[in-house]
């Protein structure tokens, strides 16, 4: 079993034309997902990779080609727009990749998506999500991930890799890896993936990573006590990460004392969640508590 | 991005919000000539002195050079004016927000005095739990928000933008009454509150603070102060407000990473550490302070790891004087390791290499791109794992 995305995901790549966009969907369908559309405006009517099909709007490509997820790789001025779009489209499932969107562009966004509650938003600014074996919506190297019964839900990139390597290697495997983004506005937040693993039978032990920045966490940690009996285990980058800075991600930003790595940790250890000491014992650490 | 007090101020003037008479000035001279300026128009001889900083706490801070002085200052008089400005230019001014070295100060703000009745807050900022923007008013005028939010939350009242709608008129007055306002400054407040809203989203801000926002003798409703900053992401279509950036400001080692498209943030440590990716690059400097030592920076090379790049990360990383190691830490998405490699042996050849440098690779062909390391003729242990690449450098620079 997996989350969100498995075999029947029919994906649509919003700025397949683009060399991210072109690069990622190739790398994706060689993983065995099946992108069945692309949308670039003004494209309509050429294929991509000699057989799939290119349209000019997304909402098109899910009357044609029935899709029933989108990834996007628009540049930043655009991005927002192609969200509302797929959302308007009715697409259940939207990633978007793009990083550097404008706040007030997310802003509006995410005020769009409330009044579109079919379609659900991961990112941006996140490298995707992807079931081993099955299906590859986003950035992330392929080959590091392996089925099995952990899901990973992470605010980060090359950090998720880092915990799904060590998974893969200590032969945990992953049910579904979901990178929910570093950007302030985002859509599903930890709590939304929490609940999605908890329910899934073949999720034995969740993963959860944050850094500073924002209250993501603390809530995580909330649903965690409340209603989480399988195992988890926490990590957050940025305890060494000095206040007002922005680490790199737009979200990681401790500002008026809000949002350091110690008030997240303090939250996590209080929902009873097993604590890697380092990055590089995120998988032991699990291999541990799930025994 | 942050801009100084009197860009904010001029900013926010052109938006239609009141703020007090003022000009900038760069010399003690300018500073004289402002203030005749500004007593010959309003007709008082009472003026305001400010230094302008990108920190807060400036009127609490002292000057390193005169220790009795404060970085705001009310006097009487152009040639008192002048006076300070001669003492306060050139000067570092030290405040809870500069760290002990203090900024120095090269603009000043001359600004006439207000007949002050009440100070107030208000400020807009985004909530990130909503993903909303959020109006924030407080009758503690002058007081640091922070501190407000700890000590008294229920002075701190809140409305939430509907984007869909923006701010509605019914929010500004909850906001003005909530206040203890009345008549017609409750009305002022009301139509200062929409048009700092207004401003807030069409200038992309991520804060806009009036604290204190006072209210005159005569029942004006003015922003004594300005604190604004952008949201980066959205510069790119405010050509105008790119061109208020202060370089002097910046932490020069940040503004040439930017020239080079790197996040680049300079820390205190001895370990340089070069990661790509924001969290792994954190989490890299987290595992630095977890062996014993410090990092000296945040770098985050991004991406696509090319040559150009790395070089330009080493150069950056080996200028700081304080460097007693390099941590590499790469997990090469789609990027093969042996392609880094090569990149790190080109950047390590241009740049040399005074201190021990251990690099981790991980991701395709990572034996490979660890022969090529391990073979070459430069001195660079690698890594096995994060732990393993942490713990070497942490001992070797010792």
């Amino acid at each position: 079993m997996s989350v969100l995305v498995d075999n029947n995901t029919r994906l649509c790549v919003q700025g397949i034309t683009g060399n991210t966009g072109a690069f990622h969907a190739k790398a994706s369908m060689e993983y065995g997902t099946q992108v069945v559309a692309g949308v670039t405006p003004g494209k309509g009517g050429e294929t991509f990779e000699g057989s799939t099909p290119i349209f000019n709007t997304v909402r098109e490509a899910l009357e044609k080609a029935e899709i029933n997820a989108t990834v996007i790789f628009v540049p930043p001025p655009f991005a927002a727009d192609a969200i509302m779009e797929a959302a308007d489209a009715g697409v259940a499932l939207i990633v978007c990749i793009t990083e550097g969107i404008p706040v007030e562009d997310m802003v509006k966004a995410k005020r769009y998506l409330e009044d579109h509650p079919a379609s659900r938003l991961i990112g941006p600014n996140c490298p995707g999500i992807i079931t081993p074996n099955q299906c590859r919506i986003g950035i992330m190297p392929g080959y590091i991930h392996k089925p099995g019964k952990i899901g990973v839900i992470s605010r980060s990139g090359t950090l998720t890799y880092e915990a799904v390597h060590q998974l893969t290697t200590l032969g945990l495997g992953q049910t579904t890896a979901i990178g929910i983004g570093g950007d302030p506005v985002n859509g599903t937040n930890f709590v939304d993936c929490l609940a999605l693993f908890n329910e899934d039978p073949e999720t034995e032990g969740i993963v959860m990573i944050g850094e500073i920045g924002g209250s993501a966490e603390e809530e995580g940690a909330a649903f965690i006590k409340a209603n989480i009996k399988k195992p988890v285990v926490g990590f957050i980058a940025g305890t060494t990460a000095p206040p007002g800075k922005r680490m790199g991600h737009a979200g990681a930003i401790i500002s008026g004392g809000k949002g350091t790595a110690e008030a997240k940790l303090e939250a996590l250890a209080d929902a009873g969640v097993h604590l890697a000491e380092t990055p590089s014992d995120i998988g032991s650490t699990m291999a541990k508590a799930i025994g | 991005m942050k801009i100084h007090e009197y860009q904010g101020k001029q900013l926010l003037a052109a938006e239609g919000i009141p703020v007090p008479q003022s000009t900038v000035a760069f010399s003690a001279d300018e500073a004289h000539a402002a203030a005749v300026d500004l007593i010959a128009k309003t007709g008082s001889e009472v003026l305001v002195v400010k230094s302008q900083i990108h920190a807060g706490g400036r009127g609490k801070g002292r000057f390193k050079e005169h220790p009795d002085l404060g970085g705001v200052k009310v006097v009487k008089g152009a040639d008192a004016v002048k006076d300070l400005a001669g003492k306060m230019l050139g000067s570092t001014l030290v405040t809870i927000q500069t760290g002990p070295e203090g900024k120095e100060v090269r603009r000043l703000l001359i600004e006439q005095g207000m007949d002050i009745k009440t100070e107030l807050y208000v400020a807009a900022t985004l909530d990130r739990v909503t993903g909303r923007t959020t109006i924030m008013a407080s009758t503690e005028g002058g007081m640091e928000i922070e501190e407000v939010a700890e000590s008294n939350p229920e002075k701190i009242l809140k409305v939430s933008i509907d984007p869909a709608v923006g701010l509605l008129p019914f929010q500004a007055r909850q906001l003005a009454y909530g206040l203890g306002l009345t008549g017609k400054v409750a009305r002022k407040m009301a139509t200062f509150i929409g048009k700092l809203a207004a401003a807030y989203q069409r200038l992309d801000c991520a804060m806009l603070e009036i604290n204190p926002l006072v209210i005159t003798g005569g029942g004006d409703v003015v922003a004594l102060d300005a604190k604004t900053s952008f949201d980066d992401n959205a510069l790119y279509r405010h050509p105008t407000i790119e061109e208020l950036r202060d370089p002097t400001e910046e932490d020069p080692a940040e503004l040439e990473a930017k020239k080079s498209d790197l996040s680049y943030v300079n820390l205190d440590g001895t370990i340089g550490c070069m990661v790509n990716g924001a969290g792994l690059a954190m989490a890299t400097m987290d595992i630095i302070k977890f062996f014993g030592a410090e990092p000296a920076n945040f770098l985050d090379v991004g991406g696509g790891a090319t040559v150009e790049r790395v070089t330009a990360a080493f150069k950056l990383i080996t200028a700081d004087p304080k460097l007693e190691g390099i941590l590499v830490n790469i997990f090469g998405d789609i990027m093969k390791c042996d392609v880094i490699a090569e990149g790190v042996l080109a950047a390590v050849r241009e740049v040399g290499l005074k201190v021990p440098l251990v690099v981790r690779l991980e991701g395709t062909n990572v034996e490979k791109g660890k022969a090529m390391l391990e073979s070459s003729d430069l001195k660079i242990i690698t890594g096995s794992s994060l732990r393993d690449a942490a713990q070497k450098i942490v001992e070797m620079a010792k």
